[in-house]
């Protein structure tokens, strides 16, 4: 049974009507503090409502992401949503359409029992009776505190949930709905704000006449510290002056950032802070026969949304209103509050959709721009727009890492000692974390606020560098280095996985490395290894879509991997089918997941899938380049990503059972995707390639040398 | 200097005023108040502007507005009555959706030249295009699906 345990969503936000009310006949207001990344997390939460209150989900009016109305819930992250919001939902709407018929019961005078509830209306003994929510909400105190002791549904009487409901936003967004990048209210005044090409530089020469001249006489400007705001009526003039602005400015100083800094294993030579080590078990007291150990890195890599981030403010009667398209609006709010001394009471957020997002990016920042901006034109909705350089330049990077795995081997090349090593800077600035305001721009303010210094995401909270250090292999102890860079070259921060994306890519290339070691078939070691039944059947299940045991067609080779989300999450194993010339070309996946009771089968499909090819991108792909003291891959030409010619064809089966509570999948599939590439590429090419990402070049290097 | 351009936008004959610098989205967006083309990079090397000129896709980014003077201009505002809009609905060919309005316009493109494109014809009508949530397979399904429904086969 899925257990009744208030997930802390609801603990945080306790009160029934915080997520559910009835203020007008007809619909159902819900109410998340989560919001819609692209991922389709509104259409689920939406499924999980519907099922509960009985309702048609047609019904459902949800509001997300609005601080002077939704439940906090913090960022939208670490594939938790489900889980949390989903959860409360579930538990808020048993309870709410529980206390209704209780009512119904009291004014009918017959037995609860008796009673049902079909799409909002009260039926006795299945014969319609003349009271549903609309009539009773009013007579029930929606106001108390939720106990999670209604029963919900079991998941043999889903009729909602576990079917494959349609995207409820695709058919206003495939007929051009707008994104927050396409909002256009009357009063609007269009901005963009010059950002520092690089940590700490200073702005020491700009040509305010010429960016002007170039905007057609009519942009005005707003300068603060490092920062300048161009502002006009019309964007293009504004886009204009703003070009201008940027080609003739001058900076000084600032962290040094050299061509070499781009590559990971650069990390090695930066201070760290002290050594954090965590071990787990005991050693058992076997000598090790031989010792095995390997290094692997990841570079730092871009969100690289489709959309370049935006965001809208307007500042009015000392209130500061903001839309923005943050994974975390109530922290944000705090965040714009600090920086801009403004009550957190005059400061209201809203979410609107924008472009997919992959974690922290320049949704922020380009939110604080607009609020900037609109401090000193008050009384217009002002409108900032990053360009595409920004987005790939300055916004947050997902953080580089190297790891390094050594393990003591016994005479059967089993593990008897374990140790990882990992280096990396922070997977966690966003605003908020760590008691910090964490803005681009406000930094760059004349009185910018004080941060404290950085640190990684806890391990409580999923772990940053250290997420997914740890193997869910029967190892008899594992011992975990952390050393933690506090000074990267650029800003680092949360990305689709985290630490996972490197320590999966390293630990389970590791593995079959130890496979080779044991002269064993890789999915026959990890399975000798590995007493976790959820784990076995997906491991099981990815060899059996695959043909594993039998050999791939001429030219190609297969690559597997396993691994479960944080080690509390979805469980996940696959198999590519890749083949390698100059380049690496992955044809074909099978990918096998248990993410217990899927609300919307297809939305996971869509999730696990889109994951895949973001990480085979990732994988052979990306790496942010640095020159001239900027980051130099700021366009689509020096940071490629994978293309529809690139893409393979995916097969996904999802194995969990309806009665496990839901886990997570959203960042499933991304790590298990590099490691599974990086092991077929070591089979087609008789050579181990263990720095990401695998290009051509790395590859000719490792057949030279091979 | 600022200059009066005739053009039709999905065939009703429009008249704007544009800056002869401008880009032809700017007038779409910021003129006609058309949002359904999306900027993303403003250089030609992602897809999300793209509309039709005269039947060809055009990245509406870069492409002047005063080059379209008598020109018929096609923008995902069209697409709904198109069999594209219904396939992409039927495959739920998106993620976040932000890079569909111009691979819509690419792909009715392609379907307007052949009713019968092959896999290969439709990944080289759609490679000018980035999509970073990884929905590429669910839309070459969605064109093949609204290339059925042109050719009257049921989907």
């Amino acid at each position: 049974m899925i257990p009744n345990a208030l997930p802390l969503s609801l603990t945080d936000n306790p009160r029934l009507n915080q997520w559910v009310a009835f203020p007008e006949v007809g619909t159902v207001a819900v109410r998340t503090g989560k919001v819609e990344l692209g991922q389709g997390l509104l259409t689920a939460l939406m499924q999980i409502a519907a099922e509960e209150l009985d309702v048609d989900i047609s019904r459902i009016r949800l509001t997300s992401g609005d601080t002077d109305v939704s439940p906090d819930e913090g960022y939208t992250a670490g594939s938790r949503s489900v889980e949390l919001s989903g959860g409360a939902i579930r538990l808020v709407c048993a309870e709410v359409r529980a206390l209704i018929l209780e009512a119904a019961a009291e004014q009918l005078g017959c037995d609860v029992a008796d009673l049902a509830m079909e799409d909002g209306r009260v039926t006795r003994e299945g014969a319609p009776t003349n009271l549903d929510y609309w009539m009773l909400a009013p007579h029930v105190d929606l106001g108390r505190q939720a106990t999670g002791a209604a029963p919900a549904k079991a998941p043999t009487r889903f009729r909602v949930v576990g079917s494959d409901v349609p995207r409820r936003d695709l058919p206003e967004k495939v007929g051009g709905a707008p994104f927050i990048q396409d909002l256009a209210p009357a009063d609007l005044l269009h901005a963009r704000v010059l950002h520092r090409p690089r940590i700490g530089a200073r702005l020491v020469e700009i040509d305010e006449a010429a960016a002007l001249k170039a905007g057609g006489g009519v942009v005005t400007f707003h300068r603060s510290g490092d920062v300048v705001a161009v502002i006009g009526e019309d964007e293009a003039q504004v886009l204009a002056a703003f070009q201008r602005l940027r080609e003739r400015a001058r900076w000084e100083g600032g962290i040094d950032l050299a061509p070499g800094d781009a590559e990971a294993i650069s990390l090695l030579d930066r201070p760290t802070a002290p050594d954090r080590v965590v071990e787990r078990g005991t050693l058992a007291g076997t000598a090790a026969a031989r010792r095995v150990e390997a290094t692997y890195s990841k570079p730092y890599i871009a969100h690289g949304s489709i959309a370049p981030s935006c965001g809208l403010a307007r500042f009015e009667d000392g209130r500061l209103t903001v839309w923005t398209h943050s994974q975390g609006v109530f922290f944000l709010r705090a965040s714009i509050s600090k920086a801009l001394s403004l009550d957190i009471q005059a400061v209201h957020l809203l979410h609107h959709q924008g472009a997919g997002c992959y974690g922290h990016n320049g949704a922020d920042d380009a939110a604080f721009d607009a609020a900037f901006v609109a401090m000193a034109r008050p009384g217009r909705t002002v409108r900032v727009l990053w360009t595409r350089e920004d987005e790939l330049g300055v916004a947050p990077f997902g953080a580089a890492m190297v790891v390094r795995v050594s393990a003591g081997l016994d005479a059967d090349a089993r593990p008897v000692d374990w140790t990882i090593d990992i280096w990396s800077p922070t997977h966690g600035s966003r605003p908020g974390m760590n008691g910090a305001v964490h803005l681009l721009t406000a930094n760059a303010l004349e009185h910018p606020p004080v941060d404290p210094p950085p640190a990684d995401v806890p391990d409580g909270a999923g772990g940053g560098a250290s997420r997914n250090a740890f193997l869910l292999y029967d190892l008899p102890h594992q011992k975990m280095v952390h050393h933690f860079i506090s000074a990267p070259p650029v800003r680092t921060s949360s990305m689709r996985g985290l630490g996972a994306i490197t320590n999966v890519f390293a630990l389970e290339s590791f593995m079959d490395e130890l496979a080779e070691e044991a002269g064993m078939d890789p999915v026959a070691y990890r399975l000798s290894l590995m007493s976790d039944p959820r784990a076995r059947a997906v491991i099981e299940a990815a060899a059996e879509m695959s043909g594993w045991n039998e050999e791939p067609p001429e030219g190609f080779a297969r690559g597997f991997a396993f691994s479960r989300y944080k080690n509390i999450a979805a469980y996940m194993a696959m198999v590519v089918e890749l083949s390698v010339e100059e380049e690496v070309r992955v044809s074909r996946v099978w990918c096998a997941v248990d993410g217990g009771l899927v609300i919307n089968p297809d939305g996971a499909r869509n999730q696990i899938e889109g994951g895949v090819i973001q990480a085979i991108s990732w994988a052979l792909k990306e790496q942010v380049m640095f020159a001239d003291g900027a980051v130099s891959s700021n366009t689509w030409e020096t940071y490629p990503i994978l293309r529809f010619s690139e893409v393979p064809r995916i097969e996904t089966r999802l194995i969990g059972n309806p009665n496990h509570p839901s886990l997570g999948i959203g960042e499933v599939s991304q790590g298990p995707t590099i490691a599974a590439i990086g092991n077929g590429v070591a089979r087609a090419l008789g050579a181990r390639l263990r720095h990401l990402p695998l290009t051509r070049e790395r590859i000719m290097a490792a057949l030279l040398e091979g | 200097m600022a200059l009066e351009i005739a053009l039709r936008v999905n065939g009703e004959a429009r008249s704007v005023t544009a800056d002869e610098a401008a880009p032809l989205i700017h007038v779409l967006r910021n003129v006609l108040g058309m949002k359904a083309t999306r900027f993303g990079c403003g250089a030609e090397q992602c897809g999300a502007c793209m509309v039709l000129m005269d039947g060809k896709p055009t990245y509406s980014c870069s492409h002047l507005a005063i080059d379209t003077a008598g020109k018929n201009v096609e923008t995902a505002e069209c697409i709904g009555t198109h069999p594209l809009y219904d396939a992409f609905l039927a495959e739920q060919a998106g993620q976040c959706g932000y890079c569909l309005s111009g691979i819509l316009m690419s792909a009715k493109a392609l379907l307007d030249r052949s009713t019968s494109p092959s896999r290969d014809d439709i990944v080289s009508a759609l490679d000018p295009h980035l999509c970073r949530c990884g929905a590429h397979e669910r839309i070459i399904r969605a064109v093949e699906r609204a290339a059925a429904t042109l050719r009257g086969e049921a989907a």
